[in-house]
């Protein structure tokens, strides 16, 4: 199952639960992606007029952009992580559409004219892809909540589908201004997973983090993108919220670390702890959920240390 | 006796540095009172919850494979004979990924030291069998670098057709070793099966020495090579199952510390032994330090330095080989 974990990390948006991610560090590089990308797609729509009729999306985060916005029959297959529930939001949606596991010769025989991907998807599958002649257009991860906004756009424009995507992102910016909460007084949280791994600063975790009144442990102690914080480090840090990872089935030594009797004693003297699902995986418009389990959390810790307060008084 | 106590000081000395050495910084003084009075909640988690099973495990993983590295060269009176080398330690983490993979391990704990345990058994009677105390260091060497392809092969089999999408990553940890994150838990877990070990190994010295003026002699001097042969492979399964059911697959230390101070000691394998074991443990701790001063977030394999200083050693050994022979 090596073949998940790296699909995952193709997925694009940092995955909160994988061990590596290296989306984030990678800032230029993205960016220009975003621009070729965005070329792309700008050329091809113009060449072929209307919108693709055989869509084939090969990323689990593109498929689930694809699922929002392509209209019936305009998408043909997904891939096999769109079905799985750890990683996929629109697992139901996945189960109308042919799943696909991204080799180039599966997808080529769908004869699709537009293939979706993620710019971390098997380099050598779209190289050969683009060699038979069909179009691929590849979608950077997101590593801003501002980005959600682009992928839409950039998916959208690919399947003709412009005004349904402006729609979805009106919707999501309003949501997420909703959910916003400002303080002057930031609870400090740490997400931690299987290897001790953590996200830091200009990740989209550590946006949520931020945007929802949290400080976020990781970037504190340094970390920058996707990296691993030492559990000494977390034990001394004593965060006041701990998010962690489902495990997966089958035993992993990676991921005994989060039944560590230390992180047990550190999650238990925090004020609150939370898992990290598949809503923080993609950045879809479905990450408002996490956003707002986020603030929910927010909300609760603060009523909690004003209830000490006022006990105390 | 004057070796054992410097041995045994400069165990001390590494243990309280690996207590002492970590990526939280803390001070001395505090980290002290901390893991002896229990006061001051961060600091106390992180030496007794972190730092304490680490060092713990360093030692004793470390004296398990010294002390059945010094056994096997022993019995089989041949230098080459190293748990990891031959594929004993393979064969412990093939049985310990199979306990954990199958799910029996997360439901009865203790099966997990008995799955490698029955890894290493198997692997030490079939050596014994294939090599045996006559045989010479081709068949030995044969024997186990074909064990510890096959050992590896499946262990990296199962952990690559596991659901668990960090399963396949673990390959280099059971290839490996490595003494990251272990708590009490494992420390519980790993004693009770290291303790017999070193029990019937502890037993094995007159036998080993006798062994030493040949089978013959042995037998004359009324020691049962049949008796001999079954303490050695129990006692050699129970420490090297034990260490890498918690630690994965630490290799050289069993080939290295024997040789180091084989000299020290005298030819003697009885006095050999508990030798090794404090050697072992030495190194072991020693490597485990150096893991965490190289890359302290990189969770660097204990292997990966056993084996840097092992290998030369081994290479060494082979010159002198050759030129004893020619």
């Amino acid at each position: 199952m090596g073949r998940r974990a790296g699909a995952g990390k193709a997925g694009g948006a940092l995955p909160p639960a994988r061990p590596v991610a290296p989306a984030a560090s990678l800032g230029i590089f993205r960016s220009k992606r975003t621009w070729l990308a965005a070329l792309g797609v700008c050329l091809w729509a113009g060449a072929a007029g209307a919108g693709p009729q055989r869509v084939v999306s090969v990323n689990l985060c593109t498929d689930q952009l694809a699922m929002m916005l392509a209209a019936p029959g305009q998408l043909v297959s997904v891939s096999h992580l769109a079905s799985d529930p750890r990683s996929s939001v629109m697992v139901a949606e996945a189960a109308g559409y042919d799943a696909n596991r991204g080799g180039a010769e599966e997808v080529y025989l769908m004869r699709p004219d537009l293939v979706l991907a993620g710019t971390y998807t098997a380099r050598a599958s779209v190289e050969l892809l683009r060699r038979l002649g069909v179009v691929v257009v590849e979608v950077p991860p997101a590593s801003r909540l501002a980005d959600v906004a682009e992928q839409l756009r950039i998916v959208g424009a690919a399947l003709g589908q412009g005004a349904r995507a402006e729609t979805l992102v009106a919707e999501f910016e309003a949501g997420l201004a909703a959910l916003r909460i400002r303080t002057d007084a930031p609870v400090r949280a740490a997400m931690y997973y299987p290897n001790g791994y953590t996200t830091g600063a200009g990740t989209l975790a550590d946006e949520i983090l931020s945007v929802t009144g949290f400080a976020n442990v990781g970037a504190a102690a340094g970390v920058t993108g996707g990296g691993i914080l030492p559990l000494e480090r977390l034990v001394m840090a004593a965060p006041d919220l701990v998010v962690t990872s489902a495990p997966y089935p089958g035993a992993s030594r990676s991921e005994e670390i989060l039944a560590h009797p230390a992180l047990v004693a550190v999650r238990g003297a925090a004020a609150a702890a939370m898992v990290s699902d598949a809503e923080w995986v993609c950045g879809l418009p479905q990450i408002l959920r996490a956003v707002a389990g986020m603030a929910a959390a927010h909300r609760a810790i603060r009523d909690a240390v004003q209830v000490t307060r006022a006990d105390g008084e | 006796m004057r070796v054992l106590a410097a041995l045994g000081l400069l165990v001390a000395a590494l243990f309280a540095a690996s207590l002492l050495v970590g990526p939280a910084a803390m001070g001395l003084g505090p980290s002290l009172r901390a893991l002896v009075t229990g006061e001051g909640e961060a600091v106390v988690l992180v030496m007794r919850e972190i730092r304490l099973p680490r060092a713990l495990l360093g030692v004793m993983v470390g004296a398990a494979l010294g002390l059945a590295g010094a056994a096997m060269q022993g019995f089989l009176r041949n230098p080459l004979a190293e748990p990891g080398l031959i594929g004993v330690s393979p064969a412990a983490s093939l049985g310990a990924v199979l306990a954990l993979q199958t799910g029996v391990a997360a439901v009865w704990a203790p099966a997990l030291p008995l799955a490698a345990l029955a890894g290493a058994a198997g692997a030490v009677a079939l050596l014994f069998v294939l090599a045996g105390p006559r045989g010479g260091a081709l068949t030995l060497i044969l024997a186990g670098i074909a064990l510890s392809a096959l050992a590896g092969a499946l262990v990296a089999l199962v952990l690559n057709l596991s659901p668990n999408p960090f399963a396949a990553m673990e390959i280099v940890f059971w290839m490996m070793g490595s003494l990251a994150d272990r708590s009490m838990l494992h420390v519980s877990l790993a004693a009770p099966f290291m303790l017999v070990g070193v029990v019937l190994l502890a037993r094995t010295g007159r036998g080993l020495d006798a062994l030493t003026l040949g089978e013959d002699a042995a037998s004359a001097l009324g020691v049962s090579l049949e008796r001999l042969r079954l303490q050695v492979v129990i006692g050699v399964a129970a420490l090297v199952g034990a260490a890498t059911a918690v630690a994965g697959a630490v290799g050289f230390v069993g080939l290295v510390v024997p040789h180091l101070l084989r000299p020290l000691v005298g030819a003697r394998p009885s006095a050999l032994l508990p030798a090794a074991a404090l050697g072992g443990a030495a190194v072991v701790l020693a490597a485990d330090i150096a893991t965490r001063l190289i890359a302290p977030d990189r969770d660097l394999k204990l292997g990966v330095l056993t084996a840097i200083v092992g290998a030369p050693f081994f290479f060494r050994l082979i010159w002198s080989m050759r030129r004893g022979m020619e």
